[in-house]
């Protein structure tokens, strides 16, 4: 690693070669306003012009996100002519924006609002045509608003890395540019697969979450009977848009919060996650005892799920057919628990807290419901319940750490926590499987092989009492490819692959907190590298403390196979709890 | 989605292998399946798309961005008009404004009839001889409003459809 000498502001420092001026001012303690820029180059196009700075060497100006540190280079961030060009940019990018910040659901992480606040920027300083706009709320989980949009390219970067997908893309030019689908077409009519990664890098509120807060709302107003429920991940980081480190777990408070909110009961979708494993460690060893097809795949991520129906339908049979563990709880409550409690199923208003936008296109799903009743009617992100949390003026901090309700489906184990993570189902399935195949416990419960927190296909092979059991793992559809072609090609090793949508599993889904390091002042500068391996710590830790650490030791589950369902895939179980698969057409 | 007649596939496959070793085949596949049939609908970018690897969002890009590729298809007689500065000062706004008036047409549209399109164009480096008219490769120099009508009319009498 060479050094070359910079001055800055007229002070010498010492930096890496080869790093930007906004990279190495930072290193030096200095922030300077940027806002294309994002995540170490994922996307730098030098478009906005916001970090614009005076270097010698340079002709005018120059962006500080792509130009490169020389030797000998004097680098001037205050100087009146960088000041005023830097705000004049801001202005320009004001000048094209539909500025209703107050009704705008990204006020308060929005990164356009605070260079603006930071430059000074006049609202109003150019007036001047606005080019036209696209307002997509077509599809379930996503929101696309043209007018708010600042061309910067970060989602379409994201989208191309995490899944080598490209949905998006800049279309005409000139004034009339525009990030959209092919033929600015509805996310719903493309390839998209609406895991909501765009939506977690996007500035601005041009790329949103679709909002169900209204419809949760109703609900509570209605009188019904509305159950809350939460996933794994959602624990791990919601501290985060309370002030808390990141990868701080704040389960004890979240539960106590939702009960403030008013829902009737508060419980834990690790219910459902069990559930899950009994389901589809039974289904997997169904197929390779009877010569079913092989490798089978996770079903429980609905980004994943999109993407096989676009992309893969031949390879539709090798998914497995247990709905996702909020699902499966969402149809429990409406049957067996709403009996228990002598409800009407049609009076019981099921909301599930996900980390996941895709999750609000799942839920819609046609097959989704028995006996015309839905097995969920609202699924909110991890952000929309902070909102929540906060519009009600309840102090997180002050929360006391309370229970999950305990009555017929309390009980969870340590193996349903990780499905929050890559790698977490099928270790959670190992730890069933091995105990189906042996009669014992694997002696140290956890199989670290399998573990991880990033994209990448992972693999193993166990040894279970003799039988080789073949495993891999791939979270983000480009690592997903690379498994599933090998399926088509008839090259696959794998008796059982998990798949998961997102780049590193459902800790890095696109409803959770956003990761600005700007909006994050506590936390060391590389967050963007280490968020996802602390928030998969926050749920390994937990199943650490679990007393029960396989899913067919939960003891309510026990019961409610012997009361209700009989045995895991059992007819009622496949009616309940399984579902099937369509293949379609990428561009509808 | 409307599907593609089979011997098209064909074709458009044969285009992208002529490119299977350039580094960034692109351009020069949309070129050609432009010079080839004239435009470059959504079906084909999808083709294209499966060939490549490329996705339909950038490609749908590229076609958007340059004015060389279209997504409907032209007329036989493509009427190019150059506003470029010199052109404009010229009176090239009044040129353009006379064929859209007998086309029945906007710059970008074609006529129902198949033979016209009408293209603005910018800067087209025949300054000299100023305002040009570019129709499906002949320069008309030194146009002018009074001219217009004739050349439409001798287009038409050739193509018989007058």
């Amino acid at each position: 690693m060479s050094l070359v000498n910079i001055k800055i502001e007229g002070i010498p420092y010492q930096v890496e070669s080869g790093l930007t001026i906004l990279e190495a001012a930072r290193k030096c303690g200095y922030e300077i306003p940027s806002l294309c820029a994002f995540n170490h180059g994922e996307c730098n196009q030098g478009s906005c012009r916001v970090c614009l700075v005076e270097a010698t060497g340079a002709r005018g100006l120059v962006a500080s996100c792509v130009y490169p540190v020389s030797e000998g280079m004097e680098i001037r961030i205050s100087t009146p002519k960088a000041i005023e060009a830097r705000r004049r940019s801001v202005e320009l990018l004001l000048s094209n924006h539909s500025k209703d910040c107050q009704q705008c659901d990204k006020n308060g992480s929005c990164e356009l609002l605070y260079v603006a606040q930071l430059t000074g920027a006049r609202e109003k300083a150019y007036e001047g045509v606005h080019s036209e706009t696209t307002l997509d709320v077509l599809a379930p989980a996503l929101i696309r608003d043209t007018s708010k949009c600042i061309l910067c390219g970060r989602c379409i970067a994201r989208c191309q890395n995490a899944h080598g997908l490209s949905v998006l893309g800049f279309e005409n030019r000139g004034f009339n540019t525009i990030v959209a689908p092919a033929q600015n077409r509805s996310f719903q009519n493309s390839p998209c697969i609406q895991c909501g990664q765009c939506v977690s890098v996007c500035p601005t509120g041009a790329l949103m979450e679709k909002s169900e807060i209204d419809k949760v709302d109703d609900a509570l107003r209605s009188g019904k009977h509305v159950v809350i429920q939460a996933a794994p991940a959602v624990r791990a980081a919601i501290g985060e848009e309370f002030g808390y480190p990141v990868g701080t777990p704040t389960t004890g408070k979240m539960i106590a919060a939702m009960r403030r909110l008013g829902f009737e009961r508060v419980y834990d979708v690790n219910f459902g996650a069990d559930l899950t494993i009994m389901e589809e460690g039974t289904e997997l060893l169904g197929r390779i005892k009877n010569g079913g097809v092989l490798p089978m795949i996770t079903s429980c991520s609905p980004g994943w799920i999109n993407y096989a129906e676009c992309n893969y339908a031949d390879l539709l049979p090798h998914v497995s057919s247990c709905k996702s563990p909020h699902q499966m709880q969402g149809a429990i409550i409406k049957s067996y628990w709403a009996k228990q409690n002598g409800y009407d199923p049609k009076e019981v208003f099921v909301v599930s807290v996900m980390p996941c936008v895709a999750k609000k296109f799942e839920k819609d799903r046609p097959m989704m419901e028995h006996d015309g009743i839905r097995d969920v009617d609202a699924v909110i992100t991890t952000r929309e319940l902070a909102k929540m949390i906060r519009r009600s003026g309840i102090r997180y901090d002050m929360l006391p750490d309370e229970d999950w309700d305990q009555d017929i489906m309390g009980d969870y184990t340590g193996a349903a926590v990780i499905f929050g993570v890559t790698g977490g189902v099928m270790e959670a399935a190992l730890r069933t499987v091995y105990y189906k195949l042996t009669g014992k416990e694997y002696g140290k419960i956890t199989f670290d092989e399998v573990r991880g927190h990033d994209a990448g296909v992972r693999e193993a092979t166990l040894d279970i009492n003799g039988t080789k059991v073949s495993v891999a793992i791939a979270s983000g559809m480009k690592s997903a490819k690379i498994l599933l072609d090998e399926i088509r090609a008839g090259k696959s090793k794998y008796q059982f692959i998990e798949i998961m949508g997102c780049p590193g599993g459902c800790i890095n889904g696109g409803g959770q907190p956003y990761i600005r390091p700007v909006f994050l002042p506590h936390e060391d500068d590389d967050i963007l590298d280490t968020y996802k391996e602390k928030r998969a710590k926050a749920l390994y830790s937990e199943d650490e403390r679990q007393t029960l650490r396989q899913s067919h030791k939960n003891p309510q589950v026990i019961e409610l196979y012997e009361k209700f369902l009989g045995e895991p895939n059992s007819h009622l179980a496949h009616e309940l709890l399984h579902t099937h698969y369509e293949g379609r057409e990428a561009f509808r | 989605m409307a599907k593609l007649q089979e011997k098209a596939v064909a074709q458009i496959k044969e285009i992208c292998s002529r490119y299977k070793n350039e580094k960034t085949p692109l351009m020069m596949i949309l070129s050609d399946i432009q010079n080839e049939y004239g435009y470059i609908p959504l079906e084909v970018q999808e083709l294209v798309s499966a060939e490549t690897g490329i996705s339909v969002a950038e490609i749908y890009g590229v076609v958007t961005f340059y004015s060389f590729f279209s997504l409907n298809p032209k007329g036989k007689y493509i009427i190019g008009c150059c506003l470029g500065t010199a052109c404009y000062v010229k009176g090239a706004q009044n040129v353009i404004d006379k064929f859209s008036e007998i086309l029945g047409i906007k710059p970008g549209q074609t006529t129902s009839d198949g033979l016209f399109t009408l293209d603005a164009l910018r800067c087209i480096g025949a300054c000299g001889i100023a305002p040009a008219v570019s129709i499906s490769g002949t320069v008309y120099p030194k146009m002018s409003v009074d001219k217009v009508p004739a050349i439409i009319k001798e287009l038409r009498e050739k193509e018989g459809a007058l």
